[in-house]
């Protein structure tokens, strides 16, 4: 075990992909004993920046010093071996084995080809007892709640006697309290010296956690600022290159029910009930937010809705029409359109063309064909039109859209959909992996839609846009609705105790012992 | 990590160049990959002491260096090209077409039957009443496993073998009892057989002395329909959709089952006409022994050209002359027909393993040419 580092500097650092110059001489540095953040957008190339450094990525250019001393990480090995290591994600753990098990990997031990499972699970206890990572080292890595496997991830990162840990969006699959738990543990880290790089794109988190900040953006880097007295306007100035507008939330104006939800069931992919029993509805010129940790029932509720995914019982009033025995096809002629969650999947063909993407379904419509031939010059007039509308940024409509970047890909996705002029919408994750820009672009025409009186569900894991957009907020764990609030008159902490599953009142001591409870 | 797109003029053209270059690998090196294999076969030819110069120069010459080996050569091509249009069909859909030979047999029972019913037609109705019963009779020979496919989930590679051994068993059930020709039970041979088709459906020979026959403007024109079909026309439009994501067409209301059985319907009746046009235009009469491979063989056609049905017509005379010229070699060098099959194979394996290949070097390139002009996309 090396002993704890106290100076990392990153000097001038290039690393090229094709297509993109994704760190343009970037220098970073982080000492011992503070959380440095990197913040900036989807693509800025914080991750490069560190998986670098991790030893992950060779670097194009530039050098590393630890201490003063210059470094090459050709592995993540090697920079395992000088203390610095970093949690993904995506957790790297063997679901099927304990948490004792999933330490040990990788790691030499001390009685040669035997693995020496007690001094691994000793170590456990002794790191979880220093840095109040509660976990038990004889549970299964698959049962285990996400906020614990990220602990052991970080136990992981420990026992191989990292010095330095990168955590690479840490909070991104974290209900807000175990956010706070994780922060808890991370300033403790810090107080025993150790160096921490925090990757983040939400300006919150990063002032409230971080000693520095540094701003990427385009690979470049903006700026350092400490975080104490730091303006949020000129971070995201940093980040995005201008200031946002501010968006505009007029007055809350109901009118009929659109889309109403009467006692739906449904079952996952494994044929486990997925949806146990739901009502909700919308209203026209309402965007009602669906809040809850991925994973919760909210891709199958969405499924449900638009008809790819059959539903057990229950009934879909579209319009008043119960459309839940109805075709894909025949919801989307009564006024259905989504923003499908995962959108390269379900939402776009790779490999056709932005004109041949636009047409996915319209192209049967007698507007665009003359007989079975496709009409292409009317097809590229509407498609044009769109792509002029919602600022997608394409070379030509002939370019595959695999080519655009997430962004462009998911306006065109939603101008497609608005095209047809639907009365529900569910949009799903509009804005996950949508740089800034992009997102409030998104952000505003959802509202624009709203205020023309279109019935928005909006599936988001992000509360900070579920709070922007929504006029109720309704919160889903395993299935449920557990609970409906207006916007105004519910805050972050009901909503994340309801997001790990715990309804007000059902435990005295709410907040310090979710984890416990997630079992 | 985000892509960003050159959007300037000169950076378009830099990006049509790119997609010239990639244009040509993918179209000469299907062609780069049968060198490849002869290159690796003279090896086994200078093993068994044959000139390999010698032997290849008799295949060139036998396949391409006579009107009547240019000939030969285009009438293996012909059903070589109908066989590998419509696996270029079932393809774009995500859906591997291995019936041919079932379906060929199915397109010239058909056809033949059509043609020994109705022989008083006039010749411009009865080719066309043949071809079509060809068609229908090979696409619902497709159907079959296409609509196992779409209802019960049926792989359809091994069903389409399957129909193929049916199909067989069928024609020599046909060809030793009804089908079989009453002249030759009549002289005592029983050859297995038809009659002979009234003169009314045959196809015209187009050179004098060979049997290239009028069938391989047929197909020429079905090489072009299927193009236009398949870019131009709103149900190629889902089977390509359908073919690429069939998540995101599910999504967008396309029915997914029905495009892929549809898919291989169209394919099977494409092979089903390639047998018709071969009874009527090569044999004139339905006999064992009939698909010569062409259902397989149109396969790697396909493959040859790219799966695109242009590319397919290049392919199937190239193979129609490999086909024909593997021939002429064996009888000039006496060399054992089992290396002849061999050297087919290894054709087969390389040219389907540069496909792979091109991918990675387009792969590649694409990154070399990408990294050169990295400050130009970060001011765009």
């Amino acid at each position: 075990m090396a002993g704890m580092i106290q100076r990392i500097e990153m000097k001038g650092i290039v690393k090229r992909f094709p297509g993109v110059l994704a760190c343009d001489r970037v220098d970073f540095d982080l000492c011992a004993g503070e959380v440095h953040a990197l913040l900036g957008e989807n693509g800025a190339g914080k991750s490069t920046l560190m998986k670098m450094l991790y030893g992950m990525y060779p670097i194009d250019e530039g050098a590393i010093f630890i201490d003063g001393v210059e470094r090459r990480f050709r592995s993540p090995a090697d920079a395992l071996d000088a203390g610095i290591g970093m949690i993904h994600q995506h957790f790297m753990l063997v679901p099927t084995m304990t948490v004792a098990q999933n330490v040990a990997l990788g790691q030499k031990s001390s009685k040669g080809f035997v693995l020496d499972l007690d001094r691994v699970t000793e170590r456990i206890c002794q790191l979880s007892a220093d840095y109040g990572l509660k976990v038990n080292p004889h549970d299964l890595v698959g049962h285990l709640s996400v906020g614990e496997q990220q602990r052991v991830e970080i136990i992981k990162a420990l026992s191989h006697g990292a010095s330095v840990i990168i955590l690479d969006e840490p909070t991104a699959v974290l209900t807000p309290q175990e956010v706070d738990d994780l922060f808890v543990v991370l300033r403790k880290m810090v107080h025993e010296g150790h160096g921490l790089v925090f990757i983040s794109h939400k300006l919150h988190e990063v002032t409230a956690l971080c000693d520095r900040i540094t701003v990427l953006r385009d690979g470049r880097r903006m700026g350092t600022r400490p975080a104490a007295g730091v303006q949020r306007n000129e971070l995201i100035k940093m980040m995005v290159g201008r200031e946002l507008k501010a968006l505009e939330h007029r007055g809350y104006t109901p009118g009929i029910e659109r889309l109403s939800i009467r006692d739906l069931r449904a079952s996952g992919d494994r044929g486990v009930e997925t949806i146990a029993g739901i009502n909700l509805a919308v209203q026209a010129g309402e965007i009602l937010g669906i809040a809850g940790v991925s994973g919760n029932g909210q891709l199958e509720l969405a499924e449900c809705l638009i008809g790819v995914r059959k539903a057990d019982s229950g009934n879909i009033l579209l319009n008043g029409a119960d459309v839940a025995g109805m075709s894909l096809n025949e919801r989307i002629s009564r006024g259905m359109a989504i923003i499908p969650e995962e959108r390269m999947r379900d939402g776009a063909v790779n490999d056709f063309s932005v004109l041949e993407n636009v047409f996915l379904h319209d192209h049967k419509d007698k507007a665009f064909r003359q007989g079975i031939f496709l009409d292409f010059k009317k097809m590229a007039v509407h498609a044009g039109k769109l792509v002029h509308d919602f600022a997608v940024k394409t070379p030509s409509l002939e370019t595959p859209i695999k080519n655009l970047s997430g962004g462009n890909i998911q306006k065109l996705i939603m101008a497609r959909e608005l095209s047809r002029k639907p009365t529900v919408l569910i949009a799903a994750q509009p804005t996950r992996g949508v740089d800034i820009g992009a997102s409030e672009y998104i952000h505003q025409r959802l509202l624009v839609q709203r205020d023309a009186g279109m019935a928005i569900l909006l599936i988001s894991e992000d509360l900070d846009e579920l709070y922007e957009l929504s006029d109720r907020i309704a919160v889903m764990y395993e299935g449920q609705i557990m609970g409906i609030f207006a916007r105004q008159d519910t805050d972050i902490q009901t909503l994340g105790l309801l997001m790990a599953g715990i309804k007000p009142g059902d435990s005295p001591k709410a907040g310090s012992l979710i984890a416990a409870c997630e079992d | 990590m985000r892509i960003r797109l050159p959007r300037t003029t000169s950076t378009d053209h830099e990006h049509g160049k790119g997609d010239w270059f990639e244009f040509m690998l993918r179209t000469s090196f299907p062609f780069l990959g049968v060198f490849a294999a002869l290159f690796i076969s003279a090896f086994v030819l200078l093993l068994l002491k044959t000139n390999p110069i010698v032997a290849y120069g008799a295949m060139l010459q036998g396949a391409f260096g006579s009107i009547n080996g240019l000939s030969q050569s285009l009438v293996k091509a012909t059903p070589l090209l109908l066989v590998g249009l419509g696996v270029c069909i079932a393809f774009k859909a995500s859906v591997i077409n291995v019936g041919g030979e079932g379906q060929i047999i199915l397109g010239s029972i058909a056809g033949t039957w059509m043609a020994l019913t109705f022989p008083d037609l006039p010749k411009v109705v009865l080719i066309p009443a043949c071809m079509t019963a060809g068609f229908l009779a090979g696409a619902f020979w497709g159907f079959i496993p296409g609509m196992l496919k779409a209802r019960f989930k049926v792989n359809e590679i091994l069903s389409t073998i399957m129909m193929n051994s049916i199909a067989l068993q069928l024609l020599n059930f046909l060809l030793q009892g009804p089908m079989m020709d009453p002249e030759g039970i009549k002289a005592g041979t029983f050859l297995a057989q038809s009659a002979r088709l009234p003169e009314s459906a045959w196809l015209a020979r187009l050179v004098p002395r060979t049997m290239l026959h009028s069938g391989v403007y047929v197909a020429l024109a079905f090489a072009v329909a299927v193009y236009i079909f398949l870019w131009r026309t709103t149900i190629g439009y889902q089977i390509r959709a359908v073919g690429l994501n069939p998540q995101a067409s599910h999504y967008s209301g396309i029915n997914v089952p029905f495009n892929q059985m549809l898919s291989l319907t169209l394919a099977g009746g494409l092979s089903g006409l390639a047998g018709v046009i071969e009874v009527m235009g090569v044999h004139r009469r339905i006999l064992e022994g009939l698909t010569g491979g062409y259902g397989f063989t149109g396969i790697v056609a396909a493959l040859l050209g790219s799966l695109h049905p242009l590319g397919v017509v290049p392919a199937s005379v190239l193979f129609g002359g490999l086909l024909v010229g593997a021939n002429t070699m064996q009888r000039a060098v006496q060399i054992p027909s089992a290396l002849i099959n061999a050297i087919l194979g290894l054709i087969v394996l390389f040219v389907s393993g540069s496909a792979l290949w091109i991918h990675q070097i387009i792969k590649k390139r694409k990154t070399a040419t990408m990294v050169v002009s990295p400050t130009k996309e970060t001011q765009a």
